[in-house]
Protein backbone atom coordinates (compact mmCIF):
# COMPACT_ATOMS: atom_id res chain seq x y z
CA UNK A 1 0.00 0.00 0.00
CA UNK A 2 1.63 3.52 -1.23
CA UNK A 3 2.06 5.65 2.13
CA UNK A 4 -1.27 7.58 2.89
CA UNK A 5 0.40 10.28 4.64
CA UNK A 6 -0.68 13.86 2.74
CA UNK A 7 2.76 15.16 3.63
CA UNK A 8 4.86 12.75 1.55
CA UNK A 9 7.70 15.93 1.19
CA UNK A 10 10.42 15.55 -1.75
CA UNK A 11 9.52 11.81 -2.92
CA UNK A 12 5.98 13.13 -3.90
CA UNK A 13 4.89 12.41 -7.74
CA UNK A 14 2.72 15.21 -7.38
CA UNK A 15 3.26 17.81 -4.91
CA UNK A 16 0.82 21.15 -5.01
CA UNK A 17 1.40 23.91 -2.56
CA UNK A 18 -1.01 26.97 -2.07
CA UNK A 19 -2.09 26.53 -5.43
CA UNK A 20 -4.18 29.33 -6.38
CA UNK A 21 -5.86 30.08 -9.90
CA UNK A 22 -7.91 32.83 -11.04
CA UNK A 23 -10.35 33.55 -14.41
CA UNK A 24 -10.77 36.70 -14.32
CA UNK A 25 -13.04 37.34 -11.05
CA UNK A 26 -13.77 34.30 -10.52
CA UNK A 27 -11.51 31.88 -7.26
CA UNK A 28 -10.99 28.59 -8.48
CA UNK A 29 -8.54 27.08 -6.68
CA UNK A 30 -7.96 28.46 -2.69
CA UNK A 31 -4.77 27.41 -1.34
CA UNK A 32 -4.79 24.08 -2.67
CA UNK A 33 -2.00 21.31 -1.13
CA UNK A 34 -2.11 18.51 -2.33
CA UNK A 35 0.53 15.43 -2.30
CA UNK A 36 0.73 11.89 -4.51
CA UNK A 37 3.08 9.86 -3.86
CA UNK A 38 4.12 7.58 -5.88
CA UNK A 39 1.95 4.52 -7.29
CA UNK A 40 -0.97 6.40 -5.40
CA UNK A 41 -4.38 6.03 -6.78
CA UNK A 42 -6.19 9.89 -5.53
CA UNK A 43 -9.76 10.51 -6.47
CA UNK A 44 -11.15 13.91 -6.21
CA UNK A 45 -14.80 14.05 -6.43
CA UNK A 46 -16.98 17.34 -5.47
CA UNK A 47 -19.84 19.25 -6.44
CA UNK A 48 -19.93 20.54 -10.21
CA UNK A 49 -17.96 23.90 -9.85
CA UNK A 50 -15.57 23.13 -7.51
CA UNK A 51 -12.24 23.31 -9.23
CA UNK A 52 -11.65 19.65 -9.32
CA UNK A 53 -11.40 19.79 -13.06
CA UNK A 54 -8.93 22.69 -13.39
CA UNK A 55 -6.96 21.30 -10.12
CA UNK A 56 -6.55 18.22 -12.55
CA UNK A 57 -5.73 20.33 -15.77
CA UNK A 58 -3.11 22.73 -13.89
CA UNK A 59 -1.02 19.50 -12.56
CA UNK A 60 0.69 19.44 -16.40
CA UNK A 61 -0.06 23.20 -17.39
CA UNK A 62 -2.99 23.32 -19.80
CA UNK A 63 -3.98 25.64 -17.22
CA UNK A 64 -1.69 28.21 -15.66
CA UNK A 65 -1.88 29.04 -11.94
CA UNK A 66 -1.82 32.10 -10.75
CA UNK A 67 0.04 31.63 -7.36
CA UNK A 68 1.66 28.56 -5.79
CA UNK A 69 4.13 25.86 -6.86
CA UNK A 70 3.68 22.51 -8.45
CA UNK A 71 6.19 19.63 -8.42
CA UNK A 72 6.04 16.36 -10.49
CA UNK A 73 8.69 14.12 -9.86
CA UNK A 74 10.66 16.50 -7.58
CA UNK A 75 10.43 18.71 -10.49
CA UNK A 76 9.03 22.30 -10.73
CA UNK A 77 6.25 23.14 -14.02
CA UNK A 78 8.56 24.77 -16.60
CA UNK A 79 6.95 27.96 -17.71
CA UNK A 80 6.30 27.26 -21.66
CA UNK A 81 8.33 25.31 -24.18
CA UNK A 82 10.30 22.66 -24.75
CA UNK A 83 10.91 22.03 -21.31
CA UNK A 84 7.11 21.87 -20.27
CA UNK A 85 6.82 19.43 -23.39
CA UNK A 86 8.93 17.20 -21.75
CA UNK A 87 7.09 17.26 -18.59
CA UNK A 88 4.00 16.80 -20.26
CA UNK A 89 5.51 13.53 -22.14
CA UNK A 90 5.66 12.31 -18.53
CA UNK A 91 2.47 13.17 -17.54
CA UNK A 92 -0.57 11.46 -19.29
CA UNK A 93 -3.75 12.35 -19.30
CA UNK A 94 -7.63 11.65 -20.12
CA UNK A 95 -9.52 14.03 -20.90
CA UNK A 96 -14.13 13.73 -20.77
CA UNK A 97 -14.88 14.10 -24.17
CA UNK A 98 -11.38 11.57 -25.71
CA UNK A 99 -9.96 14.23 -28.38
CA UNK A 100 -8.39 10.81 -30.41
CA UNK A 101 -7.32 12.68 -33.44
CA UNK A 102 -10.10 12.30 -35.89
CA UNK A 103 -7.48 12.15 -38.84
CA UNK A 104 -5.72 9.04 -38.09
CA UNK A 105 -6.13 5.20 -36.78
CA UNK A 106 -6.64 4.00 -33.65
CA UNK A 107 -2.74 2.82 -33.60
CA UNK A 108 -1.00 5.98 -35.24
CA UNK A 109 -3.25 7.77 -32.59
CA UNK A 110 -1.00 5.50 -30.37
CA UNK A 111 2.39 5.83 -31.55
CA UNK A 112 2.16 9.16 -33.15
CA UNK A 113 3.59 10.80 -29.50
CA UNK A 114 5.89 7.97 -29.11
CA UNK A 115 7.47 8.19 -32.50
CA UNK A 116 7.50 12.34 -32.88
CA UNK A 117 8.25 13.07 -28.67
CA UNK A 118 10.49 9.91 -27.47
CA UNK A 119 12.10 9.34 -31.01
CA UNK A 120 10.88 5.89 -30.65
CA UNK A 121 11.03 3.47 -33.65
CA UNK A 122 7.95 3.14 -35.64
CA UNK A 123 8.15 -0.78 -35.39
CA UNK A 124 9.05 -0.56 -31.76
CA UNK A 125 6.06 2.23 -31.13
CA UNK A 126 3.27 -0.32 -32.98
CA UNK A 127 4.82 -3.58 -30.95
CA UNK A 128 3.84 -1.02 -28.09
CA UNK A 129 0.91 -0.18 -28.96
CA UNK A 130 -0.67 -3.33 -30.49
CA UNK A 131 0.30 -4.70 -26.23
CA UNK A 132 -1.70 -1.84 -25.27
CA UNK A 133 -4.80 -2.03 -27.00
CA UNK A 134 -4.86 -5.49 -26.23
CA UNK A 135 -4.66 -4.48 -22.60
CA UNK A 136 -7.56 -1.86 -22.95
CA UNK A 137 -9.70 -4.61 -25.08
CA UNK A 138 -9.58 -2.98 -28.27
CA UNK A 139 -7.04 -4.76 -30.65
CA UNK A 140 -9.29 -5.64 -33.67
CA UNK A 141 -10.15 -2.06 -33.72
CA UNK A 142 -6.08 -1.11 -34.76
CA UNK A 143 -6.63 0.04 -38.20
CA UNK A 144 -10.10 2.01 -37.79
CA UNK A 145 -10.80 5.78 -37.60
CA UNK A 146 -12.04 7.42 -33.94
CA UNK A 147 -15.33 7.97 -35.34
CA UNK A 148 -15.57 4.78 -36.04
CA UNK A 149 -15.68 3.80 -32.17
CA UNK A 150 -18.23 3.74 -29.87
CA UNK A 151 -17.57 6.39 -26.81
CA UNK A 152 -16.09 3.59 -24.52
CA UNK A 153 -14.04 1.82 -26.96
CA UNK A 154 -12.79 5.67 -28.17
CA UNK A 155 -12.28 6.42 -24.11
CA UNK A 156 -10.34 3.24 -23.75
CA UNK A 157 -7.78 4.02 -26.86
CA UNK A 158 -7.50 6.93 -25.54
CA UNK A 159 -5.97 5.74 -22.15
CA UNK A 160 -4.10 3.48 -24.65
CA UNK A 161 -2.22 6.83 -25.78
CA UNK A 162 -1.89 8.16 -22.73
CA UNK A 163 -0.07 4.64 -21.61
CA UNK A 164 1.87 4.20 -24.72
CA UNK A 165 4.19 7.36 -23.71
CA UNK A 166 4.69 5.39 -20.21
CA UNK A 167 3.79 8.06 -18.41
CA UNK A 168 5.22 8.24 -14.54
CA UNK A 169 1.80 9.56 -13.59
CA UNK A 170 -1.72 9.94 -15.20
CA UNK A 171 -4.47 12.63 -15.08
CA UNK A 172 -7.84 11.55 -15.47
CA UNK A 173 -10.74 14.22 -15.91
CA UNK A 174 -14.15 12.85 -15.50
CA UNK A 175 -13.04 10.16 -18.34
CA UNK A 176 -16.81 8.47 -18.12
CA UNK A 177 -18.87 11.90 -17.77
CA UNK A 178 -19.24 11.64 -21.50
CA UNK A 179 -20.19 8.12 -21.97
CA UNK A 180 -23.42 6.48 -22.60
CA UNK A 181 -24.06 4.83 -19.03
CA UNK A 182 -23.65 1.34 -20.49
CA UNK A 183 -20.13 2.12 -21.45
CA UNK A 184 -19.00 3.72 -18.32
CA UNK A 185 -18.17 0.33 -16.97
CA UNK A 186 -15.88 -1.12 -19.35
CA UNK A 187 -13.79 2.48 -19.48
CA UNK A 188 -13.49 2.19 -15.35
CA UNK A 189 -12.44 -1.83 -15.22
CA UNK A 190 -9.43 -0.43 -17.53
CA UNK A 191 -8.94 2.34 -14.96
CA UNK A 192 -9.51 -0.37 -11.27
CA UNK A 193 -6.59 -2.77 -13.72
CA UNK A 194 -4.04 0.23 -13.86
CA UNK A 195 -5.06 1.16 -10.35
CA UNK A 196 -4.20 -2.16 -8.83
CA UNK A 197 -1.06 -2.86 -11.31
CA UNK A 198 0.36 0.38 -9.29
CA UNK A 199 -0.43 3.80 -11.65
CA UNK A 200 0.19 6.97 -10.11
CA UNK A 201 -3.37 8.04 -10.57
CA UNK A 202 -5.33 11.41 -10.24
CA UNK A 203 -8.62 10.78 -10.77
CA UNK A 204 -11.51 13.69 -10.99
CA UNK A 205 -14.96 11.75 -11.34
CA UNK A 206 -18.64 11.65 -10.25
CA UNK A 207 -17.99 7.91 -10.22
CA UNK A 208 -18.33 6.71 -6.39
CA UNK A 209 -18.01 3.30 -7.07
CA UNK A 210 -14.67 3.74 -8.81
CA UNK A 211 -13.47 5.83 -5.61
CA UNK A 212 -14.47 2.86 -3.54
CA UNK A 213 -13.22 0.28 -5.66
CA UNK A 214 -9.59 1.62 -6.55
CA UNK A 215 -8.59 4.80 -4.53
CA UNK A 216 -6.18 5.01 -1.87
CA UNK A 217 -7.65 8.46 -0.89
CA UNK A 218 -10.44 10.30 -1.52
CA UNK A 219 -10.28 14.14 -1.94
CA UNK A 220 -13.31 16.22 -1.65
CA UNK A 221 -13.42 20.02 -2.82
CA UNK A 222 -15.92 22.65 -2.69
CA UNK A 223 -15.76 26.21 -3.55
CA UNK A 224 -12.41 25.93 -4.23
CA UNK A 225 -10.88 24.41 -1.58
CA UNK A 226 -9.54 20.74 -0.53
CA UNK A 227 -11.72 20.65 2.10
CA UNK A 228 -11.55 17.11 3.62
CA UNK A 229 -9.23 13.50 2.58
CA UNK A 230 -9.40 10.25 3.48
CA UNK A 231 -9.21 6.61 2.87
CA UNK A 232 -12.52 6.05 0.50
CA UNK A 233 -13.96 3.64 3.37
CA UNK A 234 -13.69 6.37 6.08
CA UNK A 235 -14.79 9.37 3.66
CA UNK A 236 -17.91 7.85 2.52
CA UNK A 237 -18.90 6.11 5.97
CA UNK A 238 -18.21 9.40 8.28
CA UNK A 239 -17.60 12.13 6.46
CA UNK A 240 -16.14 14.93 8.81
CA UNK A 241 -17.19 18.03 7.15
CA UNK A 242 -20.45 19.59 6.83
CA UNK A 243 -19.89 20.21 3.14
CA UNK A 244 -19.05 16.64 2.38
CA UNK A 245 -21.97 15.42 4.18
CA UNK A 246 -24.11 17.27 2.26
CA UNK A 247 -22.62 16.28 -0.99
CA UNK A 248 -22.67 12.89 0.08
CA UNK A 249 -26.31 12.90 0.85
CA UNK A 250 -27.29 14.29 -2.68
CA UNK A 251 -25.59 11.56 -4.58
CA UNK A 252 -25.23 8.75 -2.69
CA UNK A 253 -28.38 5.95 -3.47
CA UNK A 254 -30.43 6.43 -0.55
CA UNK B 1 -11.79 27.43 -86.78
CA UNK B 2 -9.30 27.99 -89.60
CA UNK B 3 -8.65 31.14 -87.96
CA UNK B 4 -7.09 29.61 -84.81
CA UNK B 5 -5.20 26.63 -86.67
CA UNK B 6 -3.21 29.03 -88.74
CA UNK B 7 -1.59 30.46 -85.12
CA UNK B 8 -1.81 27.26 -83.05
CA UNK B 9 1.42 27.28 -82.20
CA UNK B 10 1.47 30.11 -80.02
CA UNK B 11 -1.71 30.04 -78.65
CA UNK B 12 -0.94 26.83 -77.56
CA UNK B 13 1.93 28.25 -75.84
CA UNK B 14 0.37 31.35 -74.67
CA UNK B 15 -2.14 28.42 -73.15
CA UNK B 16 1.06 26.81 -71.52
CA UNK B 17 2.26 30.22 -69.87
CA UNK B 18 -1.32 30.78 -68.39
CA UNK B 19 -1.55 27.13 -66.99
CA UNK B 20 2.24 27.22 -65.52
CA UNK B 21 1.36 30.50 -63.92
CA UNK B 22 -1.48 28.89 -62.35
CA UNK B 23 0.37 26.15 -61.24
CA UNK B 24 3.41 27.33 -60.05
CA UNK B 25 1.02 30.77 -58.09
CA UNK B 26 -0.99 27.38 -56.75
CA UNK B 27 1.14 26.00 -55.46
CA UNK B 28 3.24 28.94 -53.98
CA UNK B 29 0.10 30.44 -52.38
CA UNK B 30 -0.80 27.49 -50.77
CA UNK B 31 2.28 26.71 -49.19
CA UNK B 32 2.64 30.69 -48.40
CA UNK B 33 -1.03 30.42 -46.74
CA UNK B 34 -0.22 27.47 -44.72
CA UNK B 35 2.55 30.14 -43.14
CA UNK B 36 0.39 32.84 -42.70
CA UNK B 37 -2.36 30.98 -41.19
CA UNK B 38 -0.06 29.29 -38.99
CA UNK B 39 1.30 32.73 -37.92
CA UNK B 40 -2.49 33.50 -37.39
CA UNK B 41 -2.96 31.66 -35.07
CA UNK B 42 0.21 31.29 -32.92
CA UNK B 43 0.64 32.47 -29.69
CA UNK B 44 3.28 34.82 -30.58
CA UNK B 45 0.98 38.62 -30.60
CA UNK B 46 3.59 39.86 -33.57
CA UNK B 47 3.19 36.92 -35.44
CA UNK B 48 -0.49 36.87 -35.32
CA UNK B 49 -0.43 41.08 -36.02
CA UNK B 50 1.86 40.49 -39.05
CA UNK B 51 -0.61 37.67 -40.65
CA UNK B 52 -3.64 39.98 -40.07
CA UNK B 53 -1.63 43.16 -41.52
CA UNK B 54 -0.96 40.89 -44.93
CA UNK B 55 -4.13 38.97 -45.55
CA UNK B 56 -5.79 42.90 -45.08
CA UNK B 57 -3.40 44.40 -47.35
CA UNK B 58 -3.61 41.86 -50.08
CA UNK B 59 -7.41 41.14 -49.76
CA UNK B 60 -7.84 45.25 -50.29
CA UNK B 61 -5.92 46.00 -52.88
CA UNK B 62 -7.02 44.94 -56.35
CA UNK B 63 -4.71 42.64 -58.30
CA UNK B 64 -3.88 45.02 -60.84
CA UNK B 65 -2.74 47.53 -58.75
CA UNK B 66 -0.73 45.38 -57.42
CA UNK B 67 0.83 43.86 -61.22
CA UNK B 68 1.24 47.13 -62.44
CA UNK B 69 3.65 48.52 -59.58
CA UNK B 70 5.28 45.33 -59.42
CA UNK B 71 6.07 45.41 -63.53
CA UNK B 72 6.90 49.05 -63.66
CA UNK B 73 7.76 50.51 -60.09
CA UNK B 74 10.14 47.61 -59.30
CA UNK B 75 12.58 48.42 -62.40
CA UNK B 76 12.56 51.74 -61.34
CA UNK B 77 13.73 50.88 -57.69
CA UNK B 78 16.29 48.63 -59.68
CA UNK B 79 14.88 45.30 -59.14
CA UNK B 80 14.87 44.18 -62.73
CA UNK B 81 12.81 40.67 -63.37
CA UNK B 82 11.44 39.11 -66.44
CA UNK B 83 7.52 40.01 -66.60
CA UNK B 84 6.05 36.42 -66.22
CA UNK B 85 8.56 35.62 -63.63
CA UNK B 86 7.26 39.16 -62.13
CA UNK B 87 3.55 38.34 -62.58
CA UNK B 88 3.33 34.79 -60.85
CA UNK B 89 5.60 36.11 -57.52
CA UNK B 90 2.75 39.23 -57.67
CA UNK B 91 -0.51 36.28 -58.02
CA UNK B 92 1.40 34.32 -55.30
CA UNK B 93 1.77 36.60 -52.69
CA UNK B 94 -2.10 38.27 -53.59
CA UNK B 95 -3.78 34.32 -53.62
CA UNK B 96 -1.90 33.51 -50.40
CA UNK B 97 -3.95 36.15 -48.66
CA UNK B 98 -6.72 33.94 -49.86
CA UNK B 99 -5.47 30.33 -49.33
CA UNK B 100 -4.43 31.59 -45.85
CA UNK B 101 -8.51 32.51 -45.41
CA UNK B 102 -9.46 28.84 -46.79
CA UNK B 103 -7.41 26.81 -44.29
CA UNK B 104 -7.88 29.23 -41.32
CA UNK B 105 -11.67 28.14 -42.00
CA UNK B 106 -10.48 24.75 -42.14
CA UNK B 107 -8.70 25.02 -38.86
CA UNK B 108 -11.70 26.16 -37.25
CA UNK B 109 -13.06 22.27 -37.70
CA UNK B 110 -10.15 21.13 -35.45
CA UNK B 111 -11.58 20.53 -32.26
CA UNK B 112 -9.51 22.66 -29.17
CA UNK B 113 -10.10 19.40 -27.30
CA UNK B 114 -7.43 17.39 -29.93
CA UNK B 115 -5.08 20.64 -29.42
CA UNK B 116 -5.13 20.25 -26.10
CA UNK B 117 -4.45 16.48 -25.93
CA UNK B 118 -1.55 17.09 -28.68
CA UNK B 119 0.22 19.34 -25.74
CA UNK B 120 -0.57 17.03 -22.81
CA UNK B 121 1.06 13.87 -24.79
CA UNK B 122 4.33 16.55 -24.98
CA UNK B 123 4.28 17.74 -28.25
CA UNK B 124 5.70 21.49 -29.65
CA UNK B 125 3.33 23.98 -31.20
CA UNK B 126 5.11 22.94 -34.08
CA UNK B 127 4.43 19.90 -33.98
CA UNK B 128 0.72 20.04 -32.79
CA UNK B 129 0.24 22.37 -36.33
CA UNK B 130 2.42 19.57 -38.52
CA UNK B 131 0.73 16.59 -37.27
CA UNK B 132 -3.04 17.40 -35.93
CA UNK B 133 -3.89 20.84 -36.96
CA UNK B 134 -2.74 21.50 -40.38
CA UNK B 135 -3.37 17.76 -42.00
CA UNK B 136 -7.24 18.20 -40.56
CA UNK B 137 -7.45 21.90 -41.78
CA UNK B 138 -6.06 20.76 -45.14
CA UNK B 139 -8.76 18.42 -45.85
CA UNK B 140 -11.53 20.72 -44.58
CA UNK B 141 -10.41 23.68 -46.93
CA UNK B 142 -10.28 21.65 -49.88
CA UNK B 143 -13.50 22.59 -51.52
CA UNK B 144 -12.15 26.25 -50.15
CA UNK B 145 -8.79 26.67 -51.61
CA UNK B 146 -9.99 24.87 -55.24
CA UNK B 147 -12.36 27.97 -55.47
CA UNK B 148 -9.20 30.20 -54.33
CA UNK B 149 -7.27 27.99 -57.45
CA UNK B 150 -9.90 28.58 -59.87
CA UNK B 151 -9.91 32.34 -59.21
CA UNK B 152 -6.24 32.29 -59.82
CA UNK B 153 -6.40 30.74 -63.14
CA UNK B 154 -9.12 33.28 -64.07
CA UNK B 155 -6.71 36.26 -62.46
CA UNK B 156 -3.87 35.08 -64.58
CA UNK B 157 -5.43 37.10 -67.67
CA UNK B 158 -4.75 40.31 -65.76
CA UNK B 159 -1.07 39.64 -66.23
CA UNK B 160 -2.24 40.49 -69.81
CA UNK B 161 -1.99 43.75 -68.97
CA UNK B 162 1.51 44.14 -68.04
CA UNK B 163 2.50 42.44 -71.05
CA UNK B 164 2.70 38.67 -70.45
CA UNK B 165 1.75 36.98 -72.96
CA UNK B 166 -0.50 34.32 -71.77
CA UNK B 167 -3.91 32.93 -73.55
CA UNK B 168 -5.64 36.43 -73.19
CA UNK B 169 -3.30 38.25 -74.72
CA UNK B 170 -2.85 35.97 -77.48
CA UNK B 171 -6.07 36.00 -78.37
CA UNK B 172 -6.39 39.69 -78.73
CA UNK B 173 -3.36 39.66 -80.54
CA UNK B 174 -5.20 37.20 -83.07
CA UNK B 175 -7.88 38.96 -82.73
CA UNK B 176 -6.38 42.59 -83.63
CA UNK B 177 -5.32 40.18 -87.15
CA UNK B 178 -9.07 38.82 -87.70
CA UNK B 179 -11.13 40.91 -86.34
CA UNK B 180 -13.30 38.19 -85.37
CA UNK B 181 -14.07 39.16 -81.50
CA UNK B 182 -16.82 37.01 -80.43
CA UNK B 183 -15.65 34.03 -82.22
CA UNK B 184 -12.23 34.73 -80.68
CA UNK B 185 -13.03 35.54 -77.27
CA UNK B 186 -16.58 32.44 -77.16
CA UNK B 187 -13.50 30.34 -77.33
CA UNK B 188 -10.77 31.72 -74.74
CA UNK B 189 -13.59 32.10 -72.56
CA UNK B 190 -14.53 28.17 -73.22
CA UNK B 191 -10.89 27.10 -72.61
CA UNK B 192 -10.67 29.15 -69.10
CA UNK B 193 -13.93 27.50 -68.26
CA UNK B 194 -12.77 23.94 -68.96
CA UNK B 195 -9.64 24.49 -66.78
CA UNK B 196 -12.11 25.53 -64.03
CA UNK B 197 -13.57 22.92 -64.73
CA UNK B 198 -11.05 20.61 -63.97
CA UNK B 199 -9.87 22.56 -61.29
CA UNK B 200 -13.30 22.35 -59.65
CA UNK B 201 -13.40 18.08 -60.53
CA UNK B 202 -9.75 17.52 -59.58
CA UNK B 203 -10.75 19.55 -56.18
CA UNK B 204 -13.96 17.34 -55.89
CA UNK B 205 -12.00 14.31 -56.19
CA UNK B 206 -8.64 15.44 -53.69
CA UNK B 207 -11.28 16.14 -51.39
CA UNK B 208 -13.27 12.67 -51.31
CA UNK B 209 -9.61 10.76 -51.36
CA UNK B 210 -8.75 12.44 -48.25
CA UNK B 211 -12.03 12.74 -46.11
CA UNK B 212 -11.79 11.52 -42.07
CA UNK B 213 -13.96 8.37 -42.40
CA UNK B 214 -16.31 8.77 -39.96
Amino acid sequence: MPDQDSSVGPSAMVEMRGVQKHFGEHHVLKDVDLSVARGEVVVVVGPSGSGKSTLCRCINRLETITSGTITVDGVPLPEEGKALAQLRAEVGMVFQSFNLFAHRTVLDNLTMAPIHVHGTSRAQAQTNARELLERVGISEKANQFPAQLSGGQQQRAAIARALAMRPKVMLFDEPTSALDPEMVSEVLDVMVTLAAEGLTMIVVTHEMGFARRAADRVVFMDDGYVVEQNTPAAFFDSPQSTRAQAFLSKILPR
Amino acid sequence: MGIFVSDVGSLLAALGTTITMAVIAGIGSIVLGVVITAARISPIPVLRGAALVYVQFFVNVPLLVLLVVAVFALPDAGLMMPLTPTAVIVLTFYEAAYTAEAIRSGVNTVSAGQIEASRALGFTLLQTLRLVVVPQALRAAVQPIGNVMIALTMNTALAAAVGVVELTSSANKLNLVQAQPILIFSVTGAVYMALALAIGLGAGRIERRVAIKR
